[in-house]
Parts: C-alpha cells; sequence; structure tokens
C-alpha cells in the first residue's frame, strides 16, 4: 500500500466516524435544538411550567382581535391543532392573519398564551405586489 | 489527473493564473454591476416586505458563497492532506479569510433584514447559530495557521481543523428543514421548484456568480502573493544557514 493511499484511508475513515458521532449528537439532542413548539407539541407533551417557551405557527384567520391599544389577541394553528395567544406590546409589520408567527412567553391558568414577545415568520415565497392583487381577483389567495 | 498535476507546481500556478487573473475581475465586474442593476431597479419590490427584501440580494449569495468556500477549502485540506500538493494548501489558507468576510457578510445583512421583518435583530435559532459556528471555525482556522510558525505542522493543523469544521455544512443547509426555526426555508435549492418569481431570482443568481467571480479573483490574488512569499521566506532562510 502506497502512503498516498494509506492517508486517504485515514481521512476518509475520520470523516465517516466524525459524520456519524455528529450524527449521534444531533439525534440525542433533537428536540432540544428546536427554536419553537407547535400547539400540536405543547398538547402532547403539556407546557412546561415556570418556563418561558416559543410556539410557532400560522395566525388563524380571523381570530386576530384588538381588545385595546396595544393589546391584541390571536389564535395560532398548525392546522390540526390551535392556541389562544394573548399580547401587549407591539406587533412587527409583517404579523397578519394567514401568516406565520413566533410567540414567547408562558400558558396561564385558563390555558391562554401569554406572549412576551411576538415575531413574525416570513415563508419562502417572495413575490411582487401585482402577483398578490392577480391571486385575490382569482381567489387563490390564502392570506388576507 | 496528469493534467491537475500540474498546477500542484506553484511556478506554473503562478504563470498560468496571471493570464487568468484580468479576466476573472472584468467578469466580476460585469456581473456584479448588472446584478445590483437589476436587484436595485429592476426587479419588483416584495408583496408584503417591501423594499427591504432587497437585502436578500446581498444576503442570500453571501451565505450560499460562504458555505461554497468552506467546501473549497475543505476539499483543498484534504488534497494537501493526502497528496501533499503545495499549491492546495496555499489555496485552503488563501480562502479562509474571504469566506469568513463572506460568512459575517451574511449575518450582518440578515440581521438589519431581521429586525424590519421579524420583529428582532438576532435569535437563537438552529440555522443563525450554525452560521454562526461557521463564522468562529473561520477565524479559528485563522488564528491556528498564524499561531504556527512551521509551514508543514501549520498546514496539517489547518487541514485537519477544516475538515473537522465541515460537519458543520450539512447542518446548516439542512438547519431549517430538521428544526422548527425562526428562518424560512430554502426559496431556490428546494424540492418543486423555486419559490420566488424570475424577475427576482435573475438578479439574485448573477449576485452569486458575481460574488463567486469574485472570490476566484480574491483567491488567485492571494495565493500568488502567498507564493511568492513562501519563496521569499525559504530564500531568507537559505541565505541565512549561508
Amino acid at each position: 500500500m502506497t502512503r498516498k493511499r494509506q492517508r486517504m484511508i485515514y481521512v476518509v475513515a475520520g470523516m465517516v466516524a466524525l459524520g456519524f458521532a455528529t450524527g449521534l449528537v444531533l439525534f440525542s439532542l433533537g428536540d432540544n435544538l428546536v427554536f419553537f413548539y407547535s400547539p400540536t407539541d405543547v398538547l402532547q407533551k403539556g407546557a412546561p411550567a415556570n418556563r418561558t417557551f416559543r410556539i410557532g405557527g400560522l395566525v388563524e384567520m380571523g381570530s386576530v382581535e384588538h381588545v385595546a391599544a396595544d393589546q391584541v389577541r390571536f389564535v395560532v394553528t398548525d392546522t390540526a391543532n390551535t392556541m389562544k395567544v394573548s399580547y401587549q406590546g407591539v406587533l412587527p409589520s409583517l404579523f397578519r392573519e394567514g401568516q406565520g408567527v413566533v410567540a414567547e412567553g408562558r400558558v396561564d391558568a385558563a390555558g391562554v398564551f401569554v406572549a412576551q414577545q411576538v415575531l413574525a415568520k416570513h415563508d419562502e415565497t417572495y413575490m411582487p405586489p401585482e402577483v398578490v392583487d392577480a391571486l385575490k381577483k382569482s381567489g387563490e389567495w390564502r392570506g388576507n | 489527473m496528469a493534467g491537475l498535476h500540474r498546477f500542484a507546481n506553484p511556478g506554473t500556478f503562478v504563470r498560468i493564473s496571471a493570464k487568468v487573473l484580468p479576466w476573472l475581475a472584468g467578469l466580476t465586474a460585469i456581473l456584479i454591476g448588472v446584478g445590483l442593476y437589476q436587484a436595485l431597479l429592476v426587479a419588483p419590490p416584495e408583496a408584503y416586505q417591501g423594499n427591504v427584501a432587497r437585502i436578500m440580494y446581498l444576503h442570500v449569495p453571501s451565505a450560499w458563497n460562504a458555505m461554497m468556500i468552506y467546501g473549497a477549502m475543505a476539499v483543498a485540506s484534504a488534497t494537501w492532506l493526502i497528496w501533499k500538493h503545495p499549491v492546495a494548501d496555499v489555496a485552503a489558507q488563501a480562502s479562509a479569510p474571504i469566506g469568513a468576510m463572506f460568512t459575517l457578510t451574511a449575518l450582518l445583512t440578515g440581521s438589519l433584514w431581521g429586525k424590519p421583518t421579524w420583529g428582532t435583530f438576532w435569535v437563537w435559532d438552529a440555522r443563525i447559530t450554525s452560521v454562526t459556528i461557521m463564522l468562529f471555525i473561520y477565524f479559528g482556522y485563522i488564528a491556528l495557521r498564524a499561531a504556527i510558525e512551521d509551514g508543514e505542522r501549520s498546514a496539517k493543523a489547518g487541514a485537519i481543523l477544516a475538515l473537522v469544521g465541515s460537519v458543520n455544512l450539512p447542518i446548516i443547509h439542512y438547519s431549517v428543514v430538521w428544526w422548527n426555526t425562526l428562518h424560512q426555508p430554502a426559496s431556490v435549492l428546494r424540492a418543486g421548484g423555486p419559490a420566488i418569481v424570475a424577475s427576482m431570482l435573475v438578479p439574485l443568481l448573477l449576485l452569486a456568480c458575481g460574488f463567486t467571480t469574485y472570490y476566484l479573483t480574491l483567491l488567485i490574488w492571494r495565493m500568488q502573493r502567498e507564493i511568492v512569499g513562501r519563496r521569499v521566506r525559504s530564500l531568507r532562510v537559505l541565505q541565512a544557514q549561508g
């Protein structure tokens, strides 16, 4: 066996071992690496008590309710389950019904998620305003 | 392989690359010029974000190139470890600061975009965190290479670090698929084709190619300087030994 061949085997074996170890670490960390939980996750695993966490999903159509000047209530849905959210503060400009949202806070005694911070989540579609108008006209539009 | 071996000779590399360099620089100027014109004046504003979405024309090409350059650095490092081609080591070493620059640009432009759209400059989600780790691996690589004076040992330590850090590349790419993140999934490199209209995709791809030729231009220029610098250093050593 030439020395080049030997070195190649070392490099390949090293990378395979490293990849395998990384895979194991990521697999065991699993859910701890998510930025937010969906309403379904919260329903199945229960909301963590005495600790803030984040929930994410879409703002349900027709659910946004401005209670006071800076107090808003809305429903986050992952299309399977929903969660009521109450928030006092300034909403990001991209916040709208049918769009993605991530809220950080905790669940109160009534089962409402009281958010301290609300972030808008943009999806991967990028289109000009005219396309949105055209989609609205043809009835294909699912936002607001 | 015979053709590639020719480039392994540093003298041959300097001679051939000197001819390629002005063409690459010219191509870079054209691609970035036309790309910026398309991105800022021709492409429409985004339906929800408006003109803020134009930040992606810098952000996405920077992020793609930051990862591609890391990949190139890892391949060059493996090539040096296995075949001991001196030019491969020079290429890896010369790539690192350029890759770090693109990574920093991607993080800064992303942060500037995040404030008006998400409502925050920074979150520790899987995508942003894994890219930040890549930035610090770049910094670590640059520091490690500078800290070891002996050329052979410096090259070996750097190559191993670059290869170890390359496990981060698939993590960055798949972070938005494997875990819930605030960062959106890929718009262009996705199953089912790009989720972005052609008038926005064209400037994005022009700038991505322009950034790549910019990298190649800087890379060749830096490699030429490094090869000459190494030659001068070894001549000085010979001279000192009398």
